[in-house]
């Protein structure tokens, strides 16, 4: 087939970009060869507008063992014990066929996990879906909670915590993001780097079909009105296959057989042999015939871009060869040598004893274009809320409200669908600000949360980067945790739009801000841009997931209350910020104005109060004040922990509707026993910490002086609501 | 007492089980569905998970594995055997146990804790539990629907072989504390020798005091009675 213009603009490769490649290689390409560049160079694969900016970011602590560049970061957690752990999107996909675009983004990332030689041990995700009364929502929510639930309990790995938001803005794009995290030893880590010459390149798993071809290109284009017709570039998923893939991998990792492991992931076969030589700086071969394939006739093409789910490519040591193929022979899977390494720095295909393909590395990796987009900086809102409209609304009807939006509403059904509890580890499940999973065996345990929001990043990108990362590093605080390192996946429109730019760049300024203050780096992510149709791009959203160490499991705290009689305490100081909150979303339907500025120094030092505290086990519960305010986070805790509450505004200049609807940033709420009062604000006076006491614990009501008396069961049914209603259940 | 856990390629829950016997000072070992003898145990434990991945039906392609003849014979011999979630549906595949198990009423995957009413203490699985005791385990399945002929539930009530009910806080059964929709609110049964316990509930997950109970315990401790 003659290359023309036509085939360029289908591999989304622009005519500048073609040139490049021809003067990079010396000649024009052949299908398969343009298929390839288009695979490598696509956004998804090659970050190609990220990557300057990306590079800013921290990403190393005394504790990061391994950083963004691999399959999965992975940090030390003590006792030669090492966590691995990665967020990925499978947006573009779950968008067209949500049951199978969101199993197989779990199943993508178990793999990346895996092949560092983890086993999972946790899954946690964030979905964002459009509005809800937006057509396609029910039966995409429906779909992408099945399709994850699918994949992850079969696997065994329990699924922990998530969020799910809903937003008009995710109409036509929603995203679906996955974590996994995985433990392992520390001398016992495989990386994608190949090493040596003449070492066999193996091909195990499943066998390639013609599924998924081109998926990350798809994932690098805006939908247009026809996304549907992209339906064949979603993959289809086998958990039961990835689970006997998960037990042949690890048994194989049990002695030193394996140089180095890659899992074909986007671009599959392609993106993942030419990594591994292109880290090792050697050359492959490849040896097309040989590739197990579902279907007859497969072409080089094919097989070359195929997405098919739950293959491996490992490199061997010579001389393994058999010892390894019998383990996987045992678990029912495919093993074949496919080819070797050489010392060329060429990717060579073979193909019925014809050569099919010759590129050198360098042109499809380190030569991939990077550029530098034009950019415009966002322009705050200054739109004012006249004031006097706050103080008639009832404080009863907007907490009310605001618990019944489906954004706030208590998420049993979503969770009800995974299972959270295989392995046993599983110590705080979904409910509480970070799940809690015991290292197996062991008395110490990890934290794990998982957050965005997506309504401030779209308000002010810098201070909504700042702020998703303190609100993940305070959820790890909160269950007695000490904050670690993070993984991000940067949901974004299209990069070629300044605007859109503009958010990224910025959003990363204030990602990079939080994390360096609170030291607390990225070791791993992902970029997702594209996420737009017709023009209209999604709310920026990055989604952060945070990673924290319980020593002790005894200091493990949770957010529902536990006695009658103790004291309630706002720690951090409120100013009543009601721009961009919830009560001005859900209440007035006004969604101007700046979202509450992220001081890191009270942060910090907020936050190690409230470390320090628990860790004196003086503390009864702990929740952090997020969206919604004081009052909802109260509730939250009354419903948790069944019991209720009577409170009083403290005397201060805000209204009450600010002060406990307002969205300061950095707080968090207390209980403390009656007898351990007095030692807890002796120890926030001398710390010179800013708290409120607000209220006691009581029997099943919660109390607002004068304003309402309301039973918690009631609360309880207004949160319980919307879910049920919205697919009709009693 | 001597125990061995059966793996299927897709089981899941093989770990964990294996975890519970271990603390509770079993003898257990692991034995692969495609061995052809069964060591000598005094209990074998078919795990939970996805046996072959569950596809055809729940338990079906497991129940044809080299290992369950043995492990029918083990059964006839009066050998105890103990099937959780997809093991409960392997042991109907395989004809051990009556009955079968359909999708949940909702037709969805069902993860959560429930309540359970110990209803037969009279069966070497349940002796440490009291009659009518309300235990708290957690499920998590997608075919827990237990359903049966009317004739063969009444000889299975009447025979006290339900051992375990879902039920409320208070120990009532009824469509309320009914999660997947079974008949007469069956959680586990036994077979008419009762050597052989099927149940949908997960013992193995609420063993210590971090677990979000610790009624599994029971189990355990009645097998070694």
């Amino acid at each position: 087939m003659k290359i023309n213009s036509e085939i360029i603009k289908k591999h989304g490769i622009t005519i500048k970009e073609y040139e490049k490649i021809t003067k990079l290689i010396a000649k024009d390409p052949n299908l398969l060869e343009l298929g390839i560049f288009s695979a490598m160079w696509n956004e998804h694969c090659s970050y190609k507008s990220s990557k300057k900016y990306l590079k800013t970011l921290p990403t190393k602590n005394d504790k990061v063992i391994q950083g963004p560049g691999e399959n999965a970061g992975v940090i030390d957690i003590g006792d030669n014990d090492a966590l691995v752990f990665k967020i990925e999107s499978h947006n573009h996909p779950s968008y067209i066929e949500p049951y199978q675009g969101a199993a197989t983004g779990v199943g993508g990332i178990l793999r990346d996990v895996f092949t560092m030689g983890a086993r999972p041990i946790a899954i946690l995700n964030s979905i964002h879906f459009g509005s809800e009364k937006h057509f396609k929502t029910k039966n995409l929510l429906n779909g992408v909670v099945a399709g994850i639930g699918g994949y992850g309990n079969c696997m065994g790995i329990p699924t922990v915590g998530g969020e799910v938001k809903f937003n008009s803005s995710y109409n036509q794009n929603i995203l679906v993001n996955a974590m996994a995290v995985g433990l392992t030893k520390k001398n016992k880590l495989f990386y994608s780097k190949a090493k040596g010459i003449n070492q066999p390149v193996i091909y195990v798993g499943s066998k390639t079909g013609r599924d998924g071809i081109h998926g990350a290109s798809m994932a690098s284009a805006e939908f247009d009105g026809n996304s549907e017709e992209k339906r064949p570039t979603v993959q289809v998923g086998d958990p039961f296959t990835e689970k006997l893939l998960l037990e042949a991998c690890l048994e194989l990792m049990k002695d030193d057989s394996i140089i180095s492991i890659q899992d074909m992931g986007a671009a599959g076969l392609t993106s993942s042999s030419i990594e591994m030589v292109s880290k090792g700086e050697l050359g492959i071969e490849l040896d097309l015939d040989k590739v197990p394939c579902r279907e007859k006739e497969m072409t080089p093409y094919e097989m070359m871009l195929s997405e098919s789910q739950e293959r491996m490519l490992l490199i061997l040591n010579s001389g393994k060869e058999e010892d390894a193929k019998k383990i996987f022979n045992k678990w029912g899977l495919d093993f074949a040598i496919i080819g070797k390494t050489t010392n060329t720095k060429n990717l060579i295909l073979n193909f019925k004893d014809k050569e099919v393909a010759n590129l050198p590395l360098s042109a499809l990796a380190s030569e991939a274009p990077i550029y530098d987009r034009k950019w415009k900086k966002k322009i705050i809102s200054k739109t004012k809320f006249p004031f006097k409209k706050i103080k008639s609304v009832k404080s009863l009807d907007a907490l009310k409200k605001i618990l019944s939006s489906p954004n706030n509403s208590e998420k049993s059904w979503v969770w009800e669908q995974y299972d959270q509890t295989v392995m046993s580890d599983t110590i705080q499940k979904p409910g509480g600000d970070s799940a809690v999973i015991r290292i197996h065996g062991k008395n110490k345990g990890v934290a794990i949360t998982i957050d965005s929001s997506a309504n401030y990043c779209a308000a002010d990108p810098t201070i909504g980067g700042k702020q998703v990362v303190s609100e993940t590093w305070r959820n790890l605080i909160a269950v007695g945790s000490d904050p670690i390192a993070i993984t991000n996946c940067l949901n974004f429109g299209n990069p070629e739009k300044e605007e859109i730019m503009g958010q990224f760049i910025e959003t990363i300024d204030g990602i990079t801000q939080a994390c360096r203050y609170l030291d607390f780096p990225v070791v791993s992510g992902n970029v997702s841009f594209y996420n737009e149709t017709e023009n209209k791009a999604i709310c920026p959203t990055p989604t952060i997931g945070g990673v924290g160490l319980i020593k002790n499991l005894k200091n493990m705290m949770t957010i529902g209350l536990k006695e009658i009689g103790s004291y309630i305490i706002v720690v951090g100081k409120t100013s009543g910020h009601l721009y961009q909150s919830d009560f001005f979303r859900e209440i007035l339907n006004f969604s101007e104005g700046p979202p509450p500025e992220v001081n890191l120094f009270n942060e910090k030092n907020n936050g190690f109060l409230i470390k320090q505290l628990i860790s004196q086990n003086i503390l009864n519960s702990v929740h952090d004040i997020s969206s919604g305010g004081i009052l909802i986070a109260l509730t939250e805790m009354c419903m948790a922990g069944k019991i209720g509450a009577d409170i009083k505004k403290p005397s201060n200049n805000i209204t009450l509707n600010e002060y406990f609807f307002g969205e300061d940033q950095s707080r968090y709420l207390i209980e403390v026993n009656e007898q351990k009062k007095d030692e807890v604000m002796n120890i926030l006076d001398k710390n010179s910490i800013y708290y409120d006491v607000i209220g006691r614990t009581q029997k099943e009501r919660l109390n607002l002086d004068k304003e309402f008396d309301i039973n918690i069961e009631q609360l309880k049914k207004i949160n319980s609501f919307w879910y049920k209603n919205y697919f009709k259940e009693n | 007492m001597k125990s061995s856990v059966i793996v299927f390629p897709g089981s899941n829950c093989d770990r964990d089980v294996a975890v519970a016997l271990n603390k509770f000072k079993f003898i257990n070992q692991m034995v692969w569905h495609d061995e052809t003898n069964l060591p000598k145990s005094d209990l074998v434990v078919l795990p939970g998970g996805f046996s072959y991945g569950d596809y055809l039906r729940t338990g079906c392609i497991a129940s044809k594995s080299r290992i369950i003849s043995d492990i029918i014979q083990h059964a006839k011999k009066g050998g105890l055997i103990l099937g959780i979630c997809n093991g409960f549906q392997i042991l109907i595949e395989a004809g051990l146990l009556p009955g079968s198990l359909l999708r949940n009423k909702n037709l969805r995957f069902l993860s959560k804790n429930v309540f359970l009413k110990i209803t037969d203490v009279k069966n070497q699985f349940c002796l440490d539990y009291k009659k009518d005791h309300v235990v708290e385990f957690p499920i998590a399945h997608n075919e827990g629907n237990y359903f049966v002929d009317k004739s063969t539930l009444n000889s299975l009530e009447d025979q006290n072989l339900i051992a375990f009910k879902y039920c409320n806080e208070k120990g009532i059964t009824d469509e309320d504390s009914n999660p997947n929709g079974s008949s007469n609110n069956i959680a586990g049964i036994l077979n008419s020798k009762k050597n052989i316990l099927g149940l949908m509930p997960h013992p193995e997950r609420v063993i210590d005091p971090l677990h979000s109970s610790q009624d599994g315990v029971g189990i355990f401790k009645s097998l070694l009675k």
